[in-house]
């Protein structure tokens, strides 16, 4: 059995990273959380843009969504700051992310006095927090703990062909240890998802795939769109893919050939060891913001043309299997697996390379995206703001 | 998935009707497919594009990976390059 060395949280979960989350409940806390942040080096920040004016399935999940995060392991205390006149609140926010038991303080701006005062109050407060996460040390961990993200984009033809069935390998070698991952882009899985429901561990888990792809299909028909028109995009036209099918098929070979054990949605969290779908738009950022809030610790990236972006929380790393990417964006490339199309490597290989990178990026050595500062954030939005 | 390579090429299943290059293939260049088949290109085609290892007539499915992955918009003869201009998506975006 392989081992990381993590930090073991109040509720057993295991975090690979020791973050101090600054979460403003609306985007009207959004420039005192900044500023929070920018006043207390190591803590990190979420530039939301919603929390007001949001009803029904989009309300719900864009609490959900900041809730996960607030709750993902790689979080160690966590600091949010309201307004006091939304409708996703702080205190609601707070509430539900105190379950985990883990360091926790929020207030409104409309009680602190304006912004100087709010920034000087979560300064303070986002300090003591720190001290308290300083007191956590990286203990060893097997690494049925860890669930990893998978995520594709920028994908030309190599990343069906190599990048993503090599990611394939690095996951099930994962799941077969314990481990778990979670594979999503529902609109990346249409025209392969009779493939995925055969995979499913029971009849109703193969029925729940193929309807969560329907579903998805019937949503983007209900606004008068037509998939194709975005997919595949010019960039992945230009590398070699044609149709949103071949697309799909290459997508969907980084879950490796593991059974499916459950499927969710957007932000909920894993709730079975393996192989999990989770419910996502194929926007890159959303839907790995949507598998940190589900308990992702870490996510794998592949890439055709190269792609530079991280999360607030979760080391992004990046493998390519094209050779002028990995040349031409060496600075955000983690792992090249292109050997293989040039017949020096095999596939389980470059799978066995990726999952050693996953375990000694767990171990603290910091990916690519990490290094350059990438913190990139968004929700899946399901409603206009009303 | 694992693939074949050989001549620059990665072929998958034995029912699949195309290939995909790993370096930029000229025109005239012959491909021995992994059942033995040779195919001369009758086009230039660019790095991690798909040629025709069978003829396709209008109409007929692209198969890759061993799966469909589009319909063909025109006849496909052996050796072309299969790409936007003769390939569309066999999925029915408006369907329910």
């Amino acid at each position: 059995m392989s081992t990381i060395h993590g930090y073991v949280r109040e509720n057993g979960t295991v975090g690979i990273r020791n973050h101090l989350l600054i979460i403003p409940s609306v985007v009207c806390a959004a420039h005192v959380a900044e500023q929070v942040s920018r006043a207390v080096p190591q803590s990190v920040f979420i530039p939301q843009q919603y929390g007001c004016g949001q009803v029904g399935e989009d309300f719900a999940q864009t609490f959900r969504t900041l809730a996960g995060l607030g709750k993902n392991p790689n979080v160690g205390a966590v600091l949010v700051i309201g307004l006091g006149c939304e409708n996703l609140t702080a205190d609601a926010l707070a509430e539900d992310i105190r379950q985990t038991g883990k360091p926790l303080e929020w207030y409104n701006i409309h009680d602190q006095g304006g912004t100087t005062k709010s920034i000087e109050h979560g300064t303070q407060l986002a300090k003591q927090l720190q001290s308290a996460l300083r007191n956590q040390i990286r203990t060893e961990i097997s690494v049925d703990k860890l669930v990893l993200g998978l995520e594709c984009g920028g994908s030309d033809a190599t990343s069906g062909m190599c990048a993503n069935p090599a990611l394939g390998v690095a996951s099930d070698l994962l799941v077969r240890e314990g481990g778990s991952s979670i594979l999503t882009e529902t609109s990346e899985m249409i025209g392969a998802e009779h493939i995925l429901a055969k995979r499913g561990v029971s009849p109703d888990i193969g029925e729940k795939i193929s309807r969560m792809v329907l579903n998805y299909e019937r949503m983007i028909n209900g606004f008068g769109c037509d998939l194709r028109g975005t997919q595949p995009a010019p960039g992945n036209i230009r590398g070699g893919l044609t149709t949103l099918e071949e697309k799909s098929l290459g997508c969907i070979l980084k879950g490796g050939t593991a059974e499916i054990v459950d499927v969710i949605q957007y932000g909920e969290p894993v709730r079975k060891m393996g192989l999990t779908l989770m419910n996502s738009t194929g926007d890159d950022i959303d839907s790995m913001i949507g598998m940190a809030a589900s308990g992702a610790q870490i996510i794998a990236f592949t890439t055709g043309g190269g792609n530079p972006i991280g999360t607030p929380i979760c080391p992004v790393l990046k493998i390519t299997a094209n050779r002028d990417t990995a040349q031409k964006m060496a600075e955000n490339i983690d792992v090249y697996t292109g050997e293989m199309l040039e017949g020096r490597t095999t596939l389980e290989e470059e799978g066995e390379r990726i999952f050693e990178k996953i375990l000694s990026c767990c171990n603290d050595e910091p990916c690519a995206a990490e290094i350059l500062g990438h913190r990139e954030f968004g929700i899946w939005k399901l409603l206009p703001t009303i | 998935m694992n693939c074949i390579l050989t001549d620059n090429a990665a072929f998958y299943s034995a029912t699949d009707n195309v290939a995909t290059t790993v370096m930029p293939i000229a025109k005239g260049t012959v491909i021995q497919t992994p059942s033995g088949i040779l195919i001369t290109l009758l086009e230039d085609i660019p790095m991690n594009h798909k040629f025709s290892i069978r003829t396709i007539e209008g109409g007929g499915r692209i198969r890759k990976y061993g799966h469909i992955i589009g319909a063909a918009t025109k006849d496909i003869t052996i050796g072309s390059h299969v790409h936007i201009h003769n390939v569309v998506s066999a999925r029915n975006g408006k369907k329910s």
